[in-house]
């Protein structure tokens, strides 16, 4: 007979308001198996726990159930809590009587009934649970960080000083993300390049970074601390080694496309360097569009390359890396201004975007700094800028705040009026949020200051009217309907996660939110991990953010690996298939079903499991015509008693 | 049960405890409602899920069974979910032989951040339950 105690949360009012806990005690402590039964205000509270060690004690439990939070909550809290008096972790159970009851059933008759029978199947699922062990796993101390803006950067970073080698994996060209496009960054007005750029050479030149460019993970398999990563390098057609960026390819090249760091401002050659500053520090080809690479070559690049450095017959190369934990961070794009076609987003010529506006005023960019006109280069004397261009704006484009865009278009007012003193300088917003440190403070400097024309409310329509634009909007302030005339229009663009995200999420087995971002584990308490353990994500492919909260989040997504792979031995869950001997006729379907290779028939004629390899996914059990296959602890046997009682039949 | 009383059906929810039990999690989390008749059994994966436990879930007096796992081409264990639609495949056609409603048994492929459509999803099914009605597999026993 067993000896089972039950304890069952309130949460304060959570559970309380809705579950007659008091009840759903009472009534457990009649179940048979059940030797005490209580409720208590928090369970996974000091006290709380303390009451489950001390009844562990008291009566030499062997088995417990706390009916509470969802068991992705507090299973670990209680389990320890157990461990500590001495009942094995795997003997406790948690009901989920809290996210599965309380809080959506509403009628108190109904959820207590609901909560008795959960915490019942559980009980009946602890009454089958035997003693497991966690099972030591060696596993690989290399971390893999995907992305290289000033997330990856610095998460790569912070992994490398801590002695473990690093695979930083790129897809563009070059390493630097979207910080190595802005001009300068709010609220100090620091040079973006310069803060970024040291932190991309140390990236580079660091002895356990390995820099893969131009690259793309293609699939994840394994588990934590054994992942087993397949990267395509993508050919550059450049031997990055012999490059010395000559410029000579370049200038024969006669293909022009748009180039992508100054957001189509302006043209590249198809064999182009792709900013200055770009590490590794060399010409790459792209292959879409160069003339030579597939059909016929047309071979000016290689002629004129005085060092020999270009390859037409570079081929893709695919390799597999093993690691030990992984890094997210492939960051964001704009969300696509065509969306917005009342605005002339795409279509108009001076209506820019966001980071259109950032390479407009660089200094190094496409107009050197000279505010003019993308259409007819007229120098540009009036702007209106219009926040939430995208965001916010639920049903018909992104529901969410991008965060960034009130602190960046004061600074883009703050620039506008710098390099044009006498020009104008419209503002259209619905709220200011600037919730950074010195933000507020920097952006209040910025609409305090009057230089700049701060509108509330926002842009209805935006008519080009050839030589100049036309924005109709209200100032809801006042009430009054506003027309105005402008040279350029620049919409401060929502952030979208980027290109690609939602596919490398499903490569890793990792959730996107409903936005499309990465989806951490828990939104407040485990902002970086996921729930695939050992993936950890950081910076705007999480949503989006700054940079200080980027690098921050970097940092501690490092923190998270750096743990796992500093760690003397992993523990993987005991939680595994088993095989019974004297059922099993080694005919080998668990075999073939397995996903991991983790069960073999052996020359003995049974099956036989590799622990190490098996993540208790269950497949094989419900494959085995003779039963002789189970998950430790959830065998068929405990999950037909759990299914009777959850649909309320008596013991 | 008298004529004027609504039939409260009683269904079993095989759910994967990596993304449909994080939905019903989810939905707890932004109190979203949802009819109390299901009660959720919490599996790995639902390549797991036997034929076994449908079978004795109706025998057991379950109207309805909802199995919700991953979205095709998201299972954790790679393909655990697609091998456990085939089996719920070959026993529905077997039950429908037998006189069972095959609709009784319902796949749901629901990720973790879906909230709303695991509400929708067991609003639906249980308003499609009730509207079937009592499982003949009880009412025969």
């Amino acid at each position: 007979m067993s000896r089972i105690g039950v304890f069952v949360c309130h949460c304060g009012m959570n559970i309380e308001e809705t579950v007659d806990t008091r009840r759903v005690a009472d009534t457990l402590k009649l179940y048979p198996g059940v030797v005490h039964a209580e409720d208590y205000d928090y369970m996974c509270s000091e006290i709380g726990q303390q009451k489950i060690r001390d009844v562990i004690v008291e009566h030499n439990l062997d088995g417990v159930v706390v009916a509470s939070c969802t068991p992705a909550m507090h299973q670990e809290t209680f389990r320890n809590a157990a461990e500590e008096a001495g009942l094995n972790r795997y003997r406790l159970e948690v009901a989920n009587i809290r996210e599965q009851v309380s809080w959506v059933h509403s009628d108190r008759e109904v959820a207590t009934q609901k909560a008795i029978r959960m915490a019942r199947a559980a009980v009946e699922k602890v009454r089958g649970d035997d003693d497991l062990e966690a099972i030591a796993v060696d596993h690989e101390t290399r971390c893999l960080v995907v992305g290289g803006g000033i997330s990856g950067i610095q998460a790569a970073i912070d992994v490398a000083n801590s002695g473990h080698k690093v695979i930083l994996v790129e897809k563009d060209p070059s390493i630097g993300g979207h910080m190595a496009q802005l001009s300068v960054t709010f609220p100090t007005l620091d040079c973006a390049q310069c803060i970024l750029t040291p932190r991309m050479v140390e990236a580079s030149r660091h002895p356990n970074i390995e820099l893969l460019t131009y690259s793309e993970v293609v699939k994840v398999a394994g588990f934590m601390g054994n992942y087993e990563v397949t990267i395509r390098k993508n050919p550059t057609y450049v031997d990055a080694d012999k490059c010395n960026l000559c410029d000579k390819c370049s200038e024969v090249c006669p293909v022009g496309v748009k180039e992508e760091f100054n957001e189509g401002l302006s043209e590249r050659k198809a064999i182009y360097l792709p900013f200055e500053q770009a590490i590794p520090s060399s010409y790459v080809l792209d292959e879409n569009a160069c003339l030579g690479v597939k059909p016929i070559r047309c071979g000016l690049c290689q002629d004129v390359c005085d060092v020999g450095a270009i390859d037409y017959d570079m081929a893709p190369e695919v390799i597999t890396e093993k690691v030990g934990a992984i890094i997210v961070a492939t960051g964001y794009d704009l969300y696509d201004p065509s969306h917005l076609t009342e605005y002339g987003g795409g279509k108009y010529p001076d209506v820019v975007t966001s980071l259109q506006f950032e390479r407009m005023v660089h200094p190094s960019g496409p107009m050197k700094g000279q505010l003019r006109r993308p259409s007819d280069g007229r120098s540009v004397k009036s702007v209106a800028f219009v926040h939430c261009a995208g965001s916010r704006d639920p049903g018909r484009h992104k529901p969410y705040c991008s965060r960034i865009c009130c602190t960046y278009t004061a600074k883009h007012a703050l620039l506008f009026k710098k390099g044009v003193p006498d020009g104008v300088a419209n503002v259209f917003y619905i709220d200011i949020r600037t919730d950074g440190k010195g933000y507020e403070e920097f952006a209040q400097g910025i609409i305090s200051g009057k230089r700049v024309r701060y509108i509330r409310g926002k842009v209805a329509k935006v008519v080009d009217e050839g030589d100049h634009l036309t924005v109709w909007g209200a100032d809801t302030l006042s009430g009054k309907r506003m027309e105005i005339d402008v040279d350029l229009v620049v919409l401060a663009m929502a952030m979208v996660p980027s290109e690609g995200t939602a596919e490398l999420a499903k490569t890793l087995h990792i959730n996107v939110d409903e936005n499309g971002f990465l989806k951490e584990a828990h939104l407040k308490l485990r902002p970086v991990e996921t729930t695939t353990a050992g993936v950890f994500i950081a910076g705007t492919a999480q949503g989006p953010k700054d940079i200080p909260d980027s690098v921050a989040q970097a940092s501690a997504a490092a923190a998270k690996a750096i743990a796992i792979l500093s760690a003397d031995k992993l523990s993987h869950s005991p939680e595994v298939a088993a095989v019974d001997e004297q059922l099993c006729s080694g005919c080998g379907i668990c075999a073939s079903v397995c996903p991991y290779d983790a069960v073999k028939v052996e020359r003995s004629g049974i099956a036989v499991v590799n622990e190490i390899l098996c993540f208790g996914c269950g497949v094989c059990a419900a494959s085995c015509p003779a039963g002789a296959i189970e998950i430790k602890n959830e065998r068929h046997a405990q999950i037909e008693e759990m299914i009777g009682v959850a649909l309320g039949s008596e013991k | 049960m008298s004529d004027n009383t609504v039939f409260e059906p009683k269904i079993i929810a095989f759910l994967c405890k990596w993304t449909t039990y994080a939905a019903a999690d989810l939905c707890g989390v932004s109190r979203m409602p949802y009819p109390s008749n299901i009660s959720i059994i919490s599996v790995n994966c639902t390549g797991e899920v036997t034929a076994d436990m449908i079978l004795s879930s109706l025998a057991k007096g379950a109207d309805g069974i909802l199995i919700g796992g991953c979205r095709p081409g998201h299972c954790r264990y790679e393909d655990g979910n697609l091998k456990g639609s085939n089996r719920v495949y070959l026993l529905k056609r077997v039950l429908k032989e037998f006189g069972v409603n095959p609709d009784r048994i319902r796949e749901v492929g629901i990720a973790g951040a879906q909230g709303l459509i695991f509400q929708q999803a067991v609003e639906k099914f249980t308003a499609d339950i009730r509207a079937f009605g009592p499982c003949p597999v009880m009412s025969n026993a």
